[in-house]
């Protein structure tokens, strides 16, 4: 191999006014789609009154979806952050060109902290069944034992039903230190280029490491939290790495696309197939990681056949609503990037990577819509205008915030001592 | 097969100077038969201009096998020879079958892919592998010129064209 050293580690990322055109047209389909989903919701969603004796809304199911791409987005901003930090705690060399483009999706993080909390506080009801003071009233009618019985875990230590105090403060926690741990490394990683030296690989390594151990706790709990908490009766004790895996999966997949993007536009000279072989490695593993996941939890539940727990199943196998995307959620994630993704031919060829992550980032939108809105909207739910418009109005302000912010430092992190390593990769 | 039986021998102590070497005497138009290195040289492969290993197919071959094996014995063990009823699910459940399905093909893969490797690199057990020169296992590179192979080339000029591309020794060996 030759032995080059030529490259340009001063290069930026230009943000150019042509691709900020194309986000900005996707964002304003996903626009459109929104607002004529509304419309449409808003005028004709009357039709079908719900049994309960008040109306579905179609309030309902805005919250819905903002709630599933909070989730969604926020998981794939911190698998940016995660990603980092898993490089420094492994202390891989073979991705340092790599690094600033997950350090970039990590800018999203407090914008997704006030988004959730936001619309936490004005949906809290239509998205969550434990929220409502009368299920803990032991007198009323709708006294429910079991959220009873797991109400301090939201409420403590304050009364039941009255403010989520528990619940808040872990959110806050989660969040607050997710962007703590974010700027820490951000700001280390960003002075490294100033000032050189090995001294800042060994501090990121040791902030990277205890974000970790934090991210593993936090992770774990953030799912149960926000996703799990919706069906309130239900749980799994797989749940938190079930979440997880579906970030991981999607973040890989964006991280790999925003790659290939930079690459197609004519920067990272020294990334080569042989890198993006390797994040087409790690697409593929996951994605089957995942499948183990979601499988293992469906077997179990499926074998043992207790009610309180099959109900999940039940509520979205045996609907008409959801039943076709729980197939629709395995082709996507398992079947397709595992058959497409197994040569290695297609791990080293952009074509089928781009194809292969497009799609696994809308399968795995699939996989939240499956996890928030059976247990939100149930029969009223479903993919319409309002769900897509959504998902492209927040794909494109990811976009816009993680390439903002990639602009504004170097692409590569010139000073890292594991730099050389990088160029020579090789598999 | 009747396999070759003189090579000339160069060893090599770098591997930078063995790479050198490698696209040197290609270039002159001798054959490599194999060159043997103590730990992985990166890029010695596409040097040598080996092709692509088929291995992964015989891979994904066995693992399809794998897959076929576990479900027809499933299916007919649960449906036909001895029906079973197993949580009120019916006789053959797909999905109680699929860990069984995944173990088998991981292993009928596994297996398939060690037998032909092991096959195709001569180190079956009945085999007699062949030591070039032993210190390939400790700090030398060995390049080996089947002399059959090369019956255009003199020998002379082979050995000429290992001592210039920078091998420490030329030696001769045959094998009975």
């Amino acid at each position: 191999m030759a032995q080059v050293t030529n490259y340009n580690l001063d290069q930026k990322f230009d943000f150019t006014a042509a691709v900020k055109k194309v986000i900005f047209i996707l964002g304003g389909i996903g626009a459109l789609l929104l607002v004529f989903g509304i419309i449409m919701a808003a005028t004709g969603g009357h039709g079908h009154g719900d049994e309960g004796g008040h109306g579905f809304h179609w309030t309902q199911r805005l919250f819905a979806n903002l709630w599933i791409n909070n989730v969604y987005f926020t998981g794939i901003a911190i698998i940016g952050v995660f990603f980092f930090a898993i490089q420094y705690a492994a202390q891989a060399g073979w991705s340092t060109a790599l690094l600033r483009i997950m350090l970039s999706f990590g800018y999203w993080l407090p914008i997704a902290a006030v988004l959730m909390l936001v619309t936490f506080f004005i949906a809290n009801h239509d998205l969550f069944h434990w929220t409502h003071s009368y299920v803990f009233d032991k007198a009323g009618d709708h006294y429910d034992k079991i959220i009873d019985g797991k109400g301090n875990f939201f409420y403590w230590p304050m009364e039941k039903g009255s403010f989520p105090i528990f619940y808040i403060v872990r959110m806050v926690l989660f969040f607050g230190f997710w962007v703590f741990f974010f700027n820490k490394l951000r700001t280390l990683s960003n002075e490294e280029d100033i000032n050189g030296g090995t001294s800042y690989w060994y501090t990121i390594r040791k902030w990277s490491a205890i974000f970790l151990v934090f991210f593993a706790v936090s992770s774990s709990i953030s799912a149960w939290d926000w996703v799990m908490s919706i069906d309130t009766h239900w749980f799994s004790t797989l749940f938190g790495w079930y979440v997880f895996a579906s970030w991981f999966v999607a973040g890989l997949s964006a991280i790999t696309l925003v790659t290939i993007f930079l690459k197609d536009q004519g920067y990272l000279e020294m990334i080569n197939q042989n890198h993006i072989h390797d994040l087409g490695k790690f697409v593929f593993a996951f994605s089957i990681f995942w499948t183990y996941i979601w499988f293992s939890q469906f077997l179990l539940i499926y074998y043992a056949n207790i009610p309180e727990e099959s109900v999940y199943f039940v509520e979205r196998l045996s609907s008409d609503v959801y039943g076709s995307y729980i197939f629709i959620n395995l082709i996507l994630n398992f079947a397709l990037p595992f058959l497409v993704l197994m040569t290695r031919d297609a791990k080293r060829h952009n074509i089928f990577l781009k194809l292969v992550c497009t799609l696994i980032i809308v399968g795995h939108w699939v996989d939240f819509f499956l996890m928030v809105q059976p247990g939100t909207l149930g029969h009223n739910g479903g993919v319409g205008l309002m769900e897509i418009g959504m998902l492209l109005v927040y794909a494109s302000a990811f976009a816009f915030v993680a390439l903002t912010n990639l602009s504004k430092h170097n692409l590569v992190p010139k000073n890292h001592p594991m730099l050389e390593e990088s160029y020579h990769h090789h598999i | 097969m009747e396999r070759d039986k003189n090579f000339i021998l160069g060893i090599f102590d770098d591997e930078d100077i063995l790479k050198n070497a490698v696209r040197e005497i290609r270039a002159a138009g001798i054959k490599i038969h194999e060159v043997f290195s103590p730990y992985p040289v990166h890029g010695l492969e596409e040097e040598l201009g080996y092709r692509r290993s088929r291995l992964p197919i015989a891979a994904f071959l066995f693992g399809l096998l794998g897959t076929t094996l576990a479900l027809t014995m499933q299916f007919y063990m649960m449906k036909f020879d001895w029906p079973m009823i197993i949580g009120g699910k019916d006789h053959a459940a797909f999905p109680d079958f699929i860990p069984v399905s995944f173990e088998l093909t991981v292993l009928v893969a596994a297996f398939g892919m060690v037998t032909v490797f092991m096959v195709s690199s001569n180190l079956k057990p009945w085999g007699q592998p062949r030591i070039f020169d032993l210190r390939s296992t400790d700090d030398k590179h060995v390049m080996a010129i089947d002399i059959a192979n090369n019956a255009a080339v003199d020998l002379e000029i082979i050995k000429g064209a290992l001592k210039n591309s920078g091998a420490t020794e030329v030696n001769s060996k045959s094998f009975e």
